[in-house]
């Protein structure tokens, strides 16, 4: 189902949200990859405030290519990256933060599923390497941090963005897997292969 | 010759192959979307012909992975110009990292750091190719992590024999599902050596989407190969379709007796790549 989503949204709408459902987001957005995931975490393990609220906001795992530019600055291309990595310590990044919408590629593990399933959160999927659809979507660099220690794909960078998306919600709050889901499918469809290769 | 006119054409090579995917992948990009019959995998491909219109029509990259630059040189052997190619190539993507402009992508394993301009130890990697003539023709493949991550070599027994290779090759690319970001374009690399393997596979992504090795017994193994890997219904970006590969291309060295090297190189949907054409009288062709 298509949905057209403003941000901030609150738990019960997040946990409204299922895999298959197709999201267009409008507001903001925080990039984080690896490196912005333990500044964060550390930060907040301090004792110390985070510059921003990430529970009113959908966490990106994206390193963006950005230009600075007359008034601020400009996103020259921002797609997804591989959301894996981040498995690690997604879920205590998840339930320390409570960010409802994910943003990432290629799905994650059972840490991050028990995680969304227990803040009431989704996981989608944007298209791989639509960099400049992504650009094109977002208005507008509010601002940018940890950019000096980090570098620009690694920063937090929080975009405004409008209709963006196509976000496909691939892992939801009540177990729902897409990945899982089509396991079964792809298993059967190897014996057949198996078996042409070996005939 | 005029140093700076054959590097801001090396500039725009590299501008061509991030902000325009060659028409051969769009065209097949194009066919997979009509052959599509899931409705998630559809939207998956109509999501990346918008994204690369989008790119072409602003010259802006199609994806924020610009890659690592790797060239490919066949160098004409009585080419005035053999000793200068390197040194062009490096300055041309220092320039282009800033024009363009290109993601820095290339850190020092040892320190974490990051030069900032896409240089570093052997960065940009030339592979070089000594061939007839005087003239000079560089292909430039920005060649991103995701898919570089999920290439891999076998040492396979030569045993197990073409029908081995089919099952090795199937079986990686199904275990990629959507992480290399299909449809891909695989490179597959058979005999030589394990490097040599490795080498013919990426030398066998610059091959247009389409075409096929010229070899019909090499041709129709890559035809069955592609048929093969998209019955597995991983589809576009790893959410379910028909189509999970754009090509199969296939390059072969002769072997030892006791070895089966089988390199396996995955090229993410974004196929990019661009060609400089170096005459000895100095005339330049940017493709």
């Amino acid at each position: 189902m298509k949905r057209e989503l403003t941000l901030p949204i609150d738990e019960t709408a997040a946990r409204e949200l299922r895999v298959g459902d197709i999201l267009y987001l409008t507001g903001k957005l925080f990039t984080a990859r690896d490196e912005a995931h333990h500044v964060m975490l550390e930060t907040h393990e301090k004792g110390e405030t985070l510059p921003f609220d990430p529970a009113q906001m959908a966490l990106f795992h994206c390193g963006p290519v950005v230009r600075k530019s007359n008034d601020g600055w400009e996103v020259i291309a921002a797609g997804p990256t591989t959301s894996i990595r981040m498995e690690l310590f997604e879920d205590r990044f998840l339930e320390t933060f409570r960010s409802p919408i994910v943003i990432g590629k290629g799905g994650m593990g059972d840490r991050t599923q028990a995680a969304l399933e227990k803040v009431g959160a989704v996981y989608t999927h944007y298209t791989g390497g639509a960099g400049a659809l992504a650009a094109e979507r977002i208005e507008r660099v509010e601002t940018v941090h940890w950019l000096e220690e980090l570098g620009m794909p690694e920063a937090a960078w929080i975009f405004d963005a409008r209709d963006f998306g196509p976000l496909l919600v691939t892992m939801d709050s009540v177990g729902g897997n897409l990945y899982r889901q089509l396991e079964p499918t792809i298993a059967e469809n190897m014996k057949t292969i198996l078996a042409r290769i070996e005939g | 010759m005029d140093e700076a006119r054959i590097r801001s054409a090396l500039v725009e090579a590299m501008r061509i192959a991030a902000t325009q995917l060659p028409t051969d992948v769009v065209e097949g990009l194009r066919a997979a979307r009509e052959r599509e019959t899931s409705e998630l995998g559809a939207a998956q491909l109509d999501a990346i012909l918008e994204n690369v219109g989008i790119a072409r029509n602003g010259s802006i990259p199609m994806c924020q992975d610009t890659g690592i630059q790797t060239f490919f040189v066949e160098a004409g052997a009585s080419s005035p110009f053999l000793g200068r190619v390197k040194a062009w190539i490096e300055e041309a993507v220092v320039e282009a990292t800033d024009a363009i402009p290109l993601r820095p992508n290339t850190v020092d394993p040892f320190t974490g750091s990051n030069p900032g301009d896409n240089t570093g130890r052997y960065m940009p990697f030339l592979n070089w190719e000594l061939v007839d003539g005087d003239e000079i023709r560089i292909t430039v493949l920005p060649k991103g992590g995701g898919s570089e991550n999920m290439s891999t070599l076998r040492m396979l027994p030569p045993g197990v024999g073409l029908k081995g290779i089919q099952k090795a090759v199937v079986e990686h690319i199904v275990s990629c599902g959507g992480k290399p970001c299909p449809p891909t374009i695989v490179g597959v690399g058979i005999g030589g050596g394990a490097d040599i393997a490795m080498k013919l596979g990426k030398k066998a992504v610059l091959r247009d989407v389409g075409s096929a090795h010229p070899e019909p017994a090499v041709a129709a193994f890559e035809r069955e190969l592609l048929e093969l890997i998209n019955m597995s219904g991983v589809g576009p970006m790893g959410v379910g379709g028909a189509t999970t590969a754009l090509a199969v291309h296939v390059e072969v060295a002769h072997r030892h007796p006791a070895s089966l090297p089988l390199g396996i190189l995955v090229q993410c949907w974004g196929d990019r790549r661009a060609r400089v054409l170096l005459a000895a009288d100095g005339r330049i062709e940017v493709s």
